[in-house]
């Protein structure tokens, strides 16, 4: 079989942050989708950095996705707990309704 | 190693499948489910790369605390998602455009360049890892001393030895937004329901027995009737 480059891991992660910004834009209504899509892309930007990490002989790409992963991280916990709170004020979660704000 | 492409379109295909049915599914549970099954995959396709330790800290990580959290969300917040998923046809044409003019963009973008990394072979890179991490080290002062020429210093090791010397203060950084993200998630979510008896520490140690202990005579034949805050 053929021999597994960068470019078959590069081509999975544009495909995967493909279906990610399509996810925020098929599920417009759904904020805990939308979270998802989000992490689904960031997953792919992760999979970029380790495969450069490990074609390029450099270990700092994995160390980034160290780093991208803890904002992740932190990034899904302030979402989810925005979600709540919007929910128990709302009792929805639709994005159409977030406009308390008028903006 | 003919098996590692085997196992690479194994992971893709179920990643790339798992990931479609994450924004497809009707029911979001399922979607947590399925970014779940998305995530070990992608953790199967590190470990190809050679990056254990990130495979782990993605199982851990995701699968094990951000997904879960995920699926409390989702199982706490009483919602109609079929209601949620109304607009999906209606957004389904221009989701689908953009979509595609992003992936004809990546691809435009891969093809356009020579990335100048897909001549090597993988053999002979996994080699160059635990050799590129060498010189970052300055040798002296470190556990075990700079590493001996061809000793194998594995995944773990090797990230460990450079984030802990040359990325310490961004894994502090690291550190410190995981804290602001937690303090924050708490400030938010956080809240106080009036009737709700909660236990106060400071009063519990300021008190002491002059105030709370009381000496009563007792006649003989007499009662003792409560009274103040005892009272029932």
């Amino acid at each position: 079989m053929m021999e597994i480059g960068v470019g078959h891991y590069l081509t999975v992660a544009a495909c995967l942050f493909t279906i990610g910004m399509l996810g925020i834009f098929l599920n417009r209504k759904n904020v805990i989708i939308i979270l998802m899509s989000i992490e689904l892309m960031l997953l792919a930007v992760n999979i970029n950095f380790v495969a450069f990490s490990h074609f390029l002989g450099d270990l700092t790409g994995q160390v980034f996705t160290l780093f991208v992963l803890t904002v992740a991280a932190a990034e899904a916990a302030i979402g989810l707990a925005i979600v709540v709170v919007y929910f128990r004020n709302r009792g929805s979660i639709a994005v159409e309704d977030v406009n308390m704000m008028k903006g | 190693m003919s098996l590692m492409p085997l196992f690479f379109y194994l992971f893709s295909v179920l990643a790339l499948a798992s990931a479609v049915l994450v924004i497809v599914a009707k029911n979001p549970v399922h979607s947590v489910m399925f970014l779940i099954f998305a995530f070990f995959n992608a953790a199967g396709l590190f470990i190809l790369l050679g990056a254990e330790f990130l495979a782990m800290v993605l199982v851990i990580v995701y699968v094990g605390a951000v997904a879960v959290l995920f699926l409390f969300v989702v199982m706490m917040l009483d919602v109609d998602f079929a209601e949620l998923k109304s607009g999906f046809v209606k957004n389904a044409p221009v989701g689908l455009l953009v979509g595609g003019i992003v992936l004809a963009e990546l691809a435009l973008l891969f093809l356009a360049q020579d990335l100048g990394v897909s001549g090597q072979s993988v053999e002979a890179v996994a080699d160059g890892i635990a050799a590129a991490t060498a010189p970052v080290l300055p040798g002296e002062g470190l556990t075990g001393g700079a590493p001996v020429a061809g000793e194998v210093l594995t995944n773990t090791e090797a990230l460990g030895r450079i984030l802990y010397t040359k990325y310490a203060f961004f894994f502090e950084v690291a550190g410190l937004v995981l804290l602001v993200a937690m303090i924050g998630a708490i400030v938010l979510t956080l809240r106080h329901k009036d009737g709700v008896r909660r236990q106060s520490i400071a009063e519990q140690v300021a008190r002491d027995p002059k105030t709370s202990l009381e000496v009563i005579k007792v006649a003989p034949g007499g009662a003792v009737i409560p009274t103040g805050d005892d009272a029932p």
